[in-house]
This record gives C-alpha cells, sequence and structure tokens, in this order.
C-alpha cells in the first residue's frame, strides 16, 4: 500500500504511554504496524479503513452478521435481542473489532479499547485478517472485494422498493424461505462456463475429423444391441436442461421455479450471493484466525523489540493473547470443542519452525518445507492456497499432535462403548489428521443434499436426496419446516428421501405440499 | 489508511429489524404480555419488561444432521491415559464427549423451546393496551375543543431567517435582475479584460461603458430586500373529541382490604390506559363512604379513609360536577364504578332514581365493577345479587348504556378490564 508521505515515529519512541488513545494514536499505531508487516512479514493487504464504535454499534452489527448495512428481516431483530440480553446480563463479552472483507478492508474497533488493545485489534484486523482475504485463493475465487458494499446496498434499496411495492408480508415470506434453505444456496465447485458459438463450432469441427480419420465401414455392420439406443433420452435431456442433479437448491429455484415473480427470484438471487459471499469464511476458520493471530504475534513482538510498545503494554498484550489462544482439554470445564485461534495459532508457529528449525521427523513429514529457512515465506505461500481441510490434512505435524495430545473417539450407536480408535502415536498420526481434517471439511459437515428430478410429466413434484453419511438423517422436524418453504417456493409438491449411500436403503422420506401463500 | 468516527452515527440501525421482529411474534407476545400482567402488580406493568415467548414463531430452521443418531467422531484434545482401542463408556446423558470437534457451534441451538427477551415500557404497554378504546367517542357534538395545529399557508414577506424560502426569494431575485437588467459579472469581466488588453490605449468610450456598467451593477443589488419569501405558517383549529371520565370509588367500612385493593388496581389499569391512549382525556376521582368528594390522583390512589355507605353520595356529587364543568352537550361523559355493592337499604331509591334519570342520560357508557371476597362465590353456587347490581340489571335490561361485572380475585381484573374496554370489533372477533 501506498500512502503520501507517512509521518514516522522515531523508532525506539514509544507509541503511546497508558491506556488512552486518540485518533494521531491510532494513526501512528498503524503505521508502526504497517512498517513491520510489509518489510519484515512480506504481506500484502487492501487499503485499510479503521472504523471506531462503540458497544451498542457493535451490537448493531452482529446483528446483521457484521456487515455495515444489511436488509432488514425480522431474524436480525431476534438476534439483536439475542445479543443484547446476554451482553445486558454479563453473560457475553463483545468482540473487539469485526472484519469485513472488502476493498478497502473495513475493520471495526470498539471504543472502549485500550491503546494496547487497539495496537492488537489493528495487527490482528487491518494486517492479518486483511493479509488474508486479499491473497487466499478462496476468497480470490468466491468475493468481490471491491464490489461487495455496493451489492449490499443494492439488495437493502431493493428490499425495501419491494417491500413498499408489495407489501412486508410478502417479503418477508420470500426471505423466510430463502433463509431456511441459504446454506443450501451455494456453489461449491465453479460451475461450468456457457460454452460460446465460436468454440462450440470448433469442437464440432474437430469431432467431425476425428470420426473421419477413424471411420471404418466394418463398425456399421456389427449388430445393434437391443434398447441399448435411447433408453430414457427424454428425461436425460430434461435433466440436462434443468443442470440436474443440482445441489444449489436456491440457484436451482431462481432459474426454475416455474410461478415465482422476478422480484422473489431477485430476493433469492440476493440472498445466495450473500450466502456464497460468507461461504469462504466457514472453510477457513482455523486458517484465518490463525494467520490473523501469528500476524498479530509478530507485529507485536516486533514493535516490542523496537521499544515502540512499553512493558506494561506488552504484558496486557500477553495475557490477552494467551486467553485467545487457550485451548481447554476436552476434561475441563468450559471445554467447547477445537478454539480455532489455538489450533491456527499453534500450526502457524510450528510451520515457522519446522521451516527454520526442522528435526529429523519434520525432515521426513515434511521434505518440501523443513529447513527451507525463511518461516514467513512458507506461511504466505500456505495463507494463499489452502483451506482448513487441505491445510490441517498438509501441515498438522506430529509434534503438534503430541503436544496437544490430540486422541480419536469413535461413537457408535450400534456399539455398546465408545471406541478410542488412535491417540498420538507412530500408528495414529496419520489416521488421526485425516479425520480431523474431514471434521474441518464443511462438504462433509453440511447434509449433502440435492435437486435429482422434476416430475415434469405428472405433477411437477419436485425430488430431492439426502445422502446421509454414516447414516446420520435430518432432524425431522426441521428439515419439515425447511421442505415446507421450498415447497412454496417451488408452488407444487416436494418430496426429499434420505439415502444411505452405503447401501442405498431409504432411512425416511418427507413429503411437502405447497400453500397457496405466494400465489 | 482513513480513520472514521462512526461513534457519532445514530444509534438503533436495528430498530427497523426489532419492528419487524415485534411485529411477527405481536400475537404471542401480547399473550404473554398479558399473562405477566396478570402476575405482577399492576404499578410495576412494563417496568420490567421481559417477556418470553414460544420459540416455535421466531424459529429459523435448517437442515441439520440429527445429533446422536449415525456414527459420530470426536477429535479431542488432552489425551492422558487412553491408549488405541480402549473402551470408553458414555457419559451420562447424551453420548459424545461434550459436543465434537465437527459440531462447531451449530448444536443445541435448536432445543430452546422459549426465547426470552426485554420490552421497553413503550413497547409493551402498547402490546398491553391495543384494541382498547372508550366505546362510543365522539358519537355526539364533541369536536369543540380546539387545539391549536400549525399548517403551511404559501408564502409572505416578512418572517423569521429561519423560515427564508431560498429559492422563491431567489427567482424573485433573478427575475428582478433580468427586468432590471442588472450586467452580469461575465460582462464587466470581458469589458476588463478587454481594457487591460488594449492597455493605455484603450478608448475612453470602452472605459465609460465599464464604468456605467459598475454603476449599474452596484445600484441594482444581486437580492433585494423586495425579494425575500418567507415560508408562512398559519395556525388551525384542530378538533378533539373532548371527554371525561369519572371513577366512583367506594372505600365504605363494608369494603373489605381486599376489596379496596381490586378497586384500586382496576382504576391504576384505566388510569393508565386513558393517559397513555387518549391524551385530552380528563379525569375526575370522586370517592365516597357515606359523603363523597372529589379528590386528586394521590389521594384517589392513596390515601386511607372509611366510614358508611351511602352511594348517592356519589352520584349526587358526580351530578354536581357534570352540571357545573361538563356540559352533556358538549362533553363525552364516560363513569367507572366500583364498589362492593352494599348500600343503606334506605339510599336504594335515591341512587336507583338519581342513576336512571340523571347520571345514565348524560353518560356514554357506564362501567360498573363488582368487588367481591377473595374466595366469591364458586361458580354452581346460586349468586347472592347485591342491591346495586339489581339496580343497574335493570338498566341495563331496558337498554341502558351499562356494562357490569364482577371481580373476586386479582387475576380477574385485567380480563373484566379488557371486557369492559375491548374495542368492539375485536370483541366480536373474539365472541365468534
Amino acid at each position: 500500500m501506498t500512502r503520501p508521505a507517512p509521518q514516522k515515529a522515531v523508532a525506539g519512541e514509544p507509541l503511546f504511554t497508558g491506556n488512552d488513545w486518540d485518533f494521531d494514536t491510532i494513526r501512528r499505531i498503524h503505521d508502526a504496524c504497517e512498517a513491520v508487516a510489509g518489510p519484515e512479514l512480506g504481506l500484502s493487504w487492501y487499503p485499510n479503513q479503521i472504523e471506531i464504535i462503540t458497544a451498542e454499534q457493535m451490537l448493531d452489527a452482529y446483528a446483521s452478521i457484521g456487515m455495515p448495512l444489511f436488509y432488514k428481516h425480522w431474524s436480525f431483530g431476534k438476534h439483536f435481542a439475542q445479543h443484547e440480553a446476554g451482553y445486558r446480563r454479563g453473560l457475553m463479552g463483545l468482540a473487539y473489532e469485526i472484519v469485513i472483507n472488502s476493498d478497502p478492508c473495513i475493520s471495526y474497533v470498539m471504543e472502549e479499547n485500550t491503546a494496547t488493545m487497539q495496537t492488537l485489534v489493528i495487527a490482528h484486523a487491518a494486517f492479518g485478517h486483511n493479509h488474508f482475504f486479499k491473497n487466499n485463493y478462496l476468497f480470490k475465487q468466491w468475493t468481490d472485494a471491491e464490489g461487495i458494499l455496493d451489492y449490499l446496498d443494492f439488495a437493502k434499496s431493493y428490499i425495501t422498493r419491494c417491500e413498499e411495492r408489495y407489501g412486508h408480508q410478502a417479503v418477508e415470506q420470500v426471505l423466510d424461505a430463502a433463509h431456511a434453505l441459504m446454506s443450501q444456496g451455494v456453489h461449491r465447485y465453479p460451475r461450468k462456463k456457457r460454452p460460446d458459438l465460436a468454440s462450440e463450432q470448433r469442437r464440432e469441427r474437430e469431432r467431425v475429423e476425428h470420426g473421419e480419420q477413424i471411420y471404418n465401414d466394418l463398425w456399421r455392420t456389427l449388430p445393434q444391441k437391443a434398447g441399448a439406443a435411447g433408453t430414457d433420452h427424454a428425461a436425460e435431456r430434461r435433466r440436462a436442461l434443468l443442470e440436474l442433479p443440482q445441489e444449489n437448491i436456491l440457484y436451482f429455484l431462481e432459474k426454475v421455479a416455474p410461478r415465482l415473480q422476478r422480484w422473489q427470484r431477485e430476493i433469492l438471487r440476493i440472498v445466495r450471493l450473500v450466502a456464497q459471499y460468507f461461504y469462504p469464511q466457514r472453510q477457513t476458520k482455523v486458517m484465518n484466525e490463525g494467520c490473523a493471530t501469528y500476524v498479530h504475534y509478530r507485529i507485536m513482538n516486533a514493535l516490542s523489540r523496537d521499544g515502540r510498545i512499553g512493558e506494561a503494554a506488552y504484558l496486557e498484550f500477553l495475557q490477552s493473547h494467551t486467553n485467545v489462544v487457550r485451548q481447554p482439554n476436552f476434561d475441563e470445564r468450559g471445554y467447547g470443542g477445537h478454539n480455532p485461534y489455538a489450533i491456527g495459532f499453534a500450526m502457524m508457529q510450528d510451520i515457522a519452525r519446522i521451516a527454520e528449525n526442522p528435526t529429523a521427523e519434520d525432515r521426513q513429514w515434511f521434505p518440501d518445507i523443513a529447513g527451507v529457512g525463511d518461516g514467513m515465506e512458507v506461511l504466505r505461500d500456505v495463507w494463499s492456497n489452502y483451506r482448513d481441510e487441505s491445510f490441517i490434512a498438509q501441515f498438522l505435524s506430529p509434534k503438534l499432535m503430541r503436544d496437544m495430545r490430540l486422541f480419536h473417539v469413535i461413537d457408535d450407536p450400534d456399539e455398546p462403548e465408545m471406541r478410542v480408535e488412535a491417540i498420538h502415536d507412530e500408528r495414529g498420526y496419520r489416521k488421526m489428521r485425516r479425520s480431523f481434517a474431514k471434521a474441518y471439511d464443511v462438504a462433509w459437515l453440511d447434509p449433502d443434499i440435492e435437486v435429482v428430478d422434476v416430475d415434469l410429466d405428472g405433477d411437477r413434484r419436485l425430488i430431492l436426496h439426502h445422502r446421509a453419511l454414516n447414516r446420520i438423517t435430518l432432524q425431522a422436524e426441521d428439515a419439515r419446516r425447511v421442505l415446507q418453504h421450498l415447497a412454496d417456493l417451488w408452488g407444487y409438491d416436494v418430496v426429499m428421501k434420505e439415502i444411505d449411500p452405503a447401501t442405498g436403503d431409504i432411512l425416511a422420506e418427507h413429503a411437502m405440499s405447497a400453500r397457496p401463500i405466494f400465489f | 489508511m482513513h480513520i472514521v468516527d462512526r461513534r457519532l452515527n445514530p444509534g438503533g440501525k436495528s430498530l427497523a429489524n426489532r419492528q419487524r421482529f415485534l411485529r411477527r411474534i405481536k400475537d404471542v407476545a401480547q399473550r404473554a404480555v398479558r399473562e405477566s400482567a396478570r402476575e405482577k402488580d399492576i404499578k410495576d406493568l412494563g417496568k420490567d419488561g421481559r417477556v418470553s415467548v414460544p420459540a416455535d414463531g421466531v424459529r429459523e430452521p435448517r437442515f441439520a444432521r440429527q445429533p446422536g443418531t449415525g456414527r459420530q467422531d470426536y477429535i479431542l484434545p488432552g489425551n492422558k491415559t487412553y491408549v488405541e482401542g480402549d473402551l470408553i463408556e458414555r457419559p451420562p446423558g447424551q453420548g459424545g464427549g461434550g459436543g465434537g470437534a465437527g459440531e462447531g457451534g451449530d448444536g443445541g441451538e435448536n432445543s430452546e423451546d422459549a426465547f426470552r427477551f426485554v420490552l421497553t415500557r413503550d413497547e409493551f404497554l402498547e402490546l398491553f393496551l391495543e384494541d382498547l378504546e372508550l366505546p362510543d367517542l365522539a358519537k355526539r357534538r364533541l369536536s369543540v375543543v380546539e387545539t391549536e395545529g400549525l399548517r403551511r399557508a404559501g408564502y409572505t414577506v416578512s418572517g423569521s431567517p429561519a423560515n427564508l424560502a431560498l429559492s422563491r426569494t431567489l427567482r424573485n431575485s433573478m427575475s428582478r435582475r433580468i427586468a432590471l437588467k442588472r450586467p452580469k459579472p461575465e460582462e464587466i469581466a470581458e469589458l476588463e479584460a478587454r481594457i487591460a488588453e488594449a492597455g493605455e490605449g484603450a478608448s475612453a468610450d470602452l472605459r465609460e461603458r465599464l464604468e456605467a456598467l459598475r454603476e449599474r451593477a452596484k445600484r441594482i443589488p444581486y437580492v433585494d430586500p423586495i425579494d425575500l419569501r418567507f415560508r408562512r405558517f398559519e395556525p388551525y383549529p384542530r378538533p378533539i373529541a373532548q371527554a371525561v371520565m369519572f371513577c366512583l370509588m367506594d372505600v365504605s367500612g363494608s369494603m373489605t382490604e381486599h376489596m379496596k385493593d381490586l378497586a384500586k388496581r382496576f382504576y391504576i389499569l384505566l388510569h393508565i390506559f386513558l393517559t397513555r391512549r387518549y391524551r385530552h382525556v380528563e379525569i375526575v376521582f370522586i370517592r365516597h363512604t357515606d359523603r363523597a368528594t372529589e379528590v386528586d390522583e394521590e389521594t384517589f390512589f392513596g390515601s386511607r379513609e372509611t366510614g358508611g355507605t351511602l352511594v348517592s353520595s356519589a352520584l349526587v356529587e358526580m351530578k354536581r360536577i357534570v352540571a357545573e364543568r361538563y356540559d352533556p352537550n358538549d362533553w363525552n361523559i364516560y363513569a367507572a364504578q366500583a364498589s362492593d355493592g352494599d348500600n343503606v337499604s334506605s339510599d336504594g331509591p335515591t341512587a336507583t332514581e338519581l342513576l336512571r334519570s340523571h347520571i345514565l342520560p348524560a353518560c356514554q357508557h357506564f362501567a360498573y365493577l363488582e368487588v367481591g371476597d377473595e374466595n366469591g362465590p364458586r361458580a354452581g353456587f346460586v349468586e347472592h345479587r347485591t342491591t346495586l347490581w339489581r339496580t343497574y340489571e335493570a338498566i341495563a335490561k331496558a337498554g341502558g348504556p351499562v356494562a357490569m361485572r364482577k371481580v373476586n380475585h386479582r387475576r380477574d381484573i385485567y380480563p373484566v378490564f379488557r371486557e369492559l374496554f375491548g374495542r368492539k370489533d375485536a370483541r366480536a372477533e373474539a365472541e365468534a
């Protein structure tokens, strides 16, 4: 990032003393962090925009999933009430910051933070997260940092206009239904590009040429297999036209639901695009936090080394840093699953260690990076090209598994007891790392639901399949409610079968009919 | 890098969401509000607006896997003694070591069966008092009391600077400037340029013209006081329905503490209702033993006094006040009376006569609340009818504007209140 005439404080002079800060302090802190993040860590980031907000505004931001502007819906009011009640009763602290994947990158920081905390937060969000957003392949591929705020602005005013025109209730019903299907509204893979005429013609020509080259009159004399030709051409063609099977249900409805109005389709599209925007974040929790935590750790240490922050501030930083990266053991009170900050940070440090001071074991496990020297270079590459699942599958080292004393338990309801499948030993490392990585694979965590067919010849019934992994079925009550929404949008009956992919057994079946609310 | 201070931005960005949320849960929240009002001391109404509504109406369903079915994998930190192949007993309750790595934070959220949140006092009372109204308001010739409203009324040539109508003023200024041929600044600038170009050799003619233009521009100002226009506002009378509510309370010795408590609760409710919903309703408090006096709000609710019973005394007092201050032709008159129904037997005919010929004809609506013992008559018993009750019953049968209810327990106060003051169409709906 270039900035005209950086007003650099003299190295060694503390950035602040005491807890108080003003805008000039923030600017100095930012510049000092920048001086570390750029030359020393080699990060690259979107221009920063740091916004100071109050606790109440933080609660507001929570309610609209952190975005500065968002359309209105009752569910956000519900979340606001929930958070507010929690906050007022002191059950819940607020985050120190929220950072938005946009260009410029907006970081909200709380006014209550002390000067040290502001330094930490700026290092963490404005440089750590910011670098990750700008460089990680998932964000590059799926999100448009430059356009997101404009798009949200459009979405908000579009939905407001719809409310004025079609009534609050009509819009609310569409949004309710769309929200219910939100997690089924993402594309997991880049779609096939629609072929353009020129390349189609070229391919056709090549095909014909190829056919001419291998032409042999003998083939014509072979007897045809009876009934092989044109088994179910119509059905195949129908499925191809509808792009079935389709796992992005919102996309499917937007494009082909027969009875929706244009504005209803547009709202589905808005919800779908918002879901898509947040999809990379769900896949990179550990890495994103790990990256930001590692960056703030490095920056804070560098500032302390250069005498830019005092001893007291450094101790305050250490205290909150260790709080953040604490991982309680499974049998401790307060264990609530893995702490993404803890694993992320530990793995980043471990990778840097492997690159700089590898052991013999590391050389055997990570021949590519062990001892290459520059830890930051390896980390930057990792931050660009992995997501949680591949990151853990690739870089969780035996040493870290030993340090964290990880073990793997299988709970099969058909067995009387739970079984320890693997522990942190030679036999267990690979097995455990595989299943640990799987636990971060969203495709593995989210139920695998697809639209498989539409009965176009009959009653237009929509058929969905849930491939029930490990025979885990859906929560029946919620599934029925979501299907009700789906049926309302589709306009005709909907049926979902839950299928065991291993055996093909049907585990459960839900059917819903459309209510006449949209049409 | 930019630093933006957002702290000064108006808060409550989420207000629209909250309104939508309240609208969505209105029915259930209303029920919850009324439920909580029943148990609460009426004075504390809305002070702590915590309500919980069934989560059903505000559930956000998603496709989610059923926890506890099928095979679950857990990766856990902090192994101490286990080795591969060990068998572990399932912890009591739902299987699994307290939520595995895969579950993230999503588990368990669906198990909430009630959603708890806090309403502000305004929101609480809004829900609480909705669809209550004074019956038959504004039926008579009532739109008499006037308040002053202000409304826009064109433009004027004088006024305060705050009301200056800028575009109108400039429009006038422009037409005047055109009409009087005020030289444009460009023309002057052009002449000056030409003179400067010509230098010393500029003709006297040019200089003269420039001088003339300058002179003219000076004499014809850009904005003249004559151009000024101000937005004019004029007051206009805004009619409001005039109404007065008489609160008659029996505080005689026959009223037990319990009965007085019930009566007071009823009036507090009435008071909240009137002051919130009708800003211009006057309230007259009358309490009586064997003598009736008009008192202020504080005395009415606060002070203790006791004595014999003479219902007619209150009616006489009301009649006097009506005659003095509230002409029935101009006022909507309402009355609510709370009593245990006892009266000195000799007073019965007097009271009846007063009601029949004076009070009721003047009233739009007369609500009579009879307060009874805490362990009052159970259903199935032949009800003992009090003197007053019988009087009112006869009048009501004859088509008089009387509504009467009996209350024995404080939990009945609110429903009875709703019956007395519920909106007609809402009531009809409820009955249908």
